[in-house]
């Protein structure tokens, strides 16, 4: 199927492969003219557009990085800050209540269940409230669990707060299986002696403080612990006390940002921020994706534009190409054309040459021929008695036609030879054709031959040369009675076409022309008649006289149906006729 | 009354033959091989009319028709040619020439051409007598 439609688009100049270029052939390989067209055009128009797309793809790409990295490392130390600012809060509340409160006030159960329920009521999510002595033994506590009495020494995070004088706990499951959080903070008196006051928090208002950052493309903000165990809630890296699938990142004082791939395979922007005096590490991962994505959407934009442009480019550069290789290959045809007509009225003309010359030269010996046998003849008709009287006779009336046929044959030859001055005079087509049938009527109504005409009265008089006109009709028509057989049709139209040229003409119904023939019917001594004593010259000087009148002839003919002759003749004279 | 003619060829047959039957034709037969010769014979005597080739080695036909001419306007002068193009025809008949034959010709016709010839010239000349005789009569008056 597809193959019919290509061939639809297939320029003409396509399968000509140097066939008849004549010579330089090589200059005329179409193909490769119109393949090194489009190729050189298209990769010139191409190769700049791609270069400057992969550079601005590149570009974008770039500096939509980095700005993302500017933006999670801000976003990151935010909310540390924020975070930072919140346990702080919390443990300067903490000093204000072992700053304004004695520690036999703090020891007594009831005051402390006070201070823990006050502390509920204004900044929430306190759980309970301890008050831990100098030898790690917890002298009194509010809260839900009985700790009243509960010893310390041995936890690491008494001799931690014993050392920084505050300690922040890693979250873990406490009462109702809520994450919570302590917070323990040392108070040194005066005298020397000191104690500990600790605190349970629960983590929710800490979430909240979390789900209140604005995140940045579908990002996910949560804290882990430095053994990568999630501390708050996040959404796409497993729950709270689980471990997180990325590995922990090395410690760094400010807020930091690196790319990583996850299990799947799927780029992520991790930012993450080591909270100070805390256990605690701010985690902001986002999927790559997801914050290229209005950076891809660019790009594919661009990339559709440059496939888009692309196509056009080619096509536009395949069209002009093929339009400029058809012309020049038109331009050749034309070429090869016109070689091809002046080879082949050249050839005529050094053959017409070549006889003239030949003509000349017989001409003289053949006069003395034609008058030693004239001599002969009339010596014969003086002398009443001689031997073998009829057969000398006979001999010297052969010798004299023959003499008279070849100077018939020079006399054509030079006729054909000839480049007479053409003499213009006005001229009736109607009326020279009407001479010409007249004086081959007889030849017509003695082998019962229809011979019609169409010629129109309003053929304009035109300027050419009546003499070579007759000479043109006569040879044509002698040449169609020729061909036919007794009783055939012979047919003279004129027309007068559009472009002022006058076309005439001349169809019989006689043998017509083997095909092999029709090339060379021009060409002098070409002829099928020779044994009917044809010279071949009649067509040839047909053809000569046409020429020098300016016009063109032109014969179709079938085998066996007739032959037709077109004769153009140009109203005005054009350059051709010299 | 016999036609007195002078045939000029280079070809001796051709004048061999051709003399020989004008001859046999009752003609008063004169023959030239030249230009030169011809008008040499033309300055001895006068013909009634004169055969000439048109292409001659030395003086060609054309040239020995001027001088002819020149010599006696009457002269008649028919040209014989292997081959005539036109511009030599015209050129043959601006120069006086009666008429111009292709060879080879038919010996009846050119019998034709130089009888009508030669009654032109008797024609000229009986003319030109008579043109005298009128002279005579008009300037003597008597």
């Amino acid at each position: 199927m597809g193959e019919p439609v290509l061939e639809r688009f297939k320029p003409r100049f396509w399968d000509n492969r140097f066939a008849d270029s004549g010579p330089f052939k090589r200059l005329f390989n179409f193909r490769r003219i119109w393949k090194l067209a489009v190729l050189l055009t298209s990769l010139v128009a191409i190769i700049p557009l791609f270069v400057l797309a992969i550079f601005d793809l590149n570009v974008t790409r770039h500096s939509a990085e980095t700005q993302i990295n500017l933006r999670i490392t801000k976003l990151v130390s935010n909310t540390d800050r924020t975070l930072t600012f919140f346990l702080e809060e919390r443990k300067y509340a903490l000093d204000f209540i072992v700053n304004s409160h004695s520690y036999k006030t703090l020891s007594k159960p009831q005051k402390l269940a006070g201070i823990l329920e006050s502390l509920k009521q204004t900044m929430g999510g306190f759980v309970d409230l301890g008050v831990i002595d100098a030898t790690g033994e917890q002298v009194c506590y509010v809260g839900p669990y009985t700790l009243q009495g509960k010893n310390y020494t041995g936890e690491a995070w008494f001799q931690e707060v014993l050392e920084r004088g505050l300690y922040i706990s890693d979250v873990f499951l406490g009462f109702r299986e809520v994450p919570h959080l302590v917070i323990a903070i040392k108070h040194e008196n005066p005298d020397g002696s000191f104690y500990i006051f600790r605190a349970t928090l629960d983590t929710d208002r800490f979430n909240q403080v979390l789900s209140q950052i604005e995140l940045i493309g579908q990002g996910d903000m949560f804290l882990i612990n430095r053994q990568g165990v999630i501390q708050t809630p996040s959404t796409y890296h497993g729950n709270v006390l689980n471990i997180l699938d990325i590995q922990v990142p090395k410690y760094s004082d400010y807020a930091q940002v690196f790319n990583k791939k996850n299990g799947r395979g799927q780029a992520l922007i991790v930012g993450y921020s080591y909270i100070k005096d805390t256990p605690f590490i701010l985690m902001n991962i986002t999927r790559k994706n997801e914050l290229m994505r209005p950076v891809y959407k660019t790009n594919l934009l661009l990339v559709g534009f440059i496939a888009v442009s692309t196509t056009l480019i080619v096509l536009v550069v395949m069209g002009v190409a093929t339009r400029l290789v058809n012309e020049i290959y038109n331009a050749d045809q034309q070429r090869v054309r016109t070689l091809r007509e002046v080879e082949h009225s050249s050839k005529l003309a050094s053959i017409g040459r070549l006889a003239a010359g030949v003509a000349h030269e017989i001409n003289n010996p053949l006069a003395i021929i034609g008058e030693k046998a004239g001599l002969m003849k009339d010596i014969m008709m003086v002398e009443k008695e001689y031997p073998y009287q009829d057969k000398l006779t006979g001999l010297v009336d052969s010798i004299l036609a023959s003499v008279e046929r070849c100077g018939a044959i020079t006399k054509r030859l030079l006729g054909f030879a000839k480049h007479l001055e053409v003499k213009i005079e006005p001229v009736d087509l109607a009326t020279v054709i009407r001479d010409v049938l007249a004086f081959l009527n007889r030849e017509a109504s003695y082998r019962s031959i229809t011979v019609t005409t169409d010629l129109p009265e309003d053929l304009p008089f035109f300027e050419s040369d009546h003499g070579k006109l007759q000479q043109i009709f006569l040879n044509l028509v002698n040449n169609a009675f020729a061909a036919m057989s007794n009783g055939g049709a012979l047919e003279i139209r004129a027309r007068q076409k559009p472009d002022e040229d006058i076309v005439v003409t001349v169809r019989d119904d006689g043998c017509g022309i083997p095909e092999a023939d029709m090339e060379r019917i021009f060409e002098p001594f070409f002829s099928t008649k020779k044994e009917k004593g044809g010279t071949g010259l009649g067509l040839s000087i047909t053809y000569g006289l046409v020429q020098e009148i300016g016009g063109t002839i032109q014969v179709e003919s079938e085998l066996g149906k007739g032959s037709l002759f077109t004769i153009t003749l140009p109203i005005e004279r054009g350059e051709r006729e010299k | 009354m016999a036609e007195k003619i002078l045939l000029v060829d280079d070809e001796a047959d051709f004048l061999e033959a051709l003399s020989e039957r004008m001859r046999a034709r009752g003609m008063d037969v004169s023959t030239s091989v030249s230009a030169q010769q011809a008008l040499d014979a033309v300055d001895e005597g006068t013909f009634d009319a004169v055969v000439l080739d048109l292409m001659m080695p030395g003086m060609d036909g054309l040239e020995a028709l001027r001088i002819l001419k020149e010599k006696d306007p009457k002269l008649q002068v028919i040209l014989l040619t292997g081959h005539a193009t036109v511009q030599q025809s015209v050129e043959a008949m601006k120069r006086g020439a009666r008429d111009l034959l292709e060879k080879p010709t038919d010996i009846e016709t050119l019998a034709k051409k130089i009888k009508e010839a030669s009654a032109e010239r008797m024609l000229l000349v009986s003319e030109e007598a008579e043109e005298k005789i009128k002279n005579i009569l008009t300037s003597k008056g008597w």
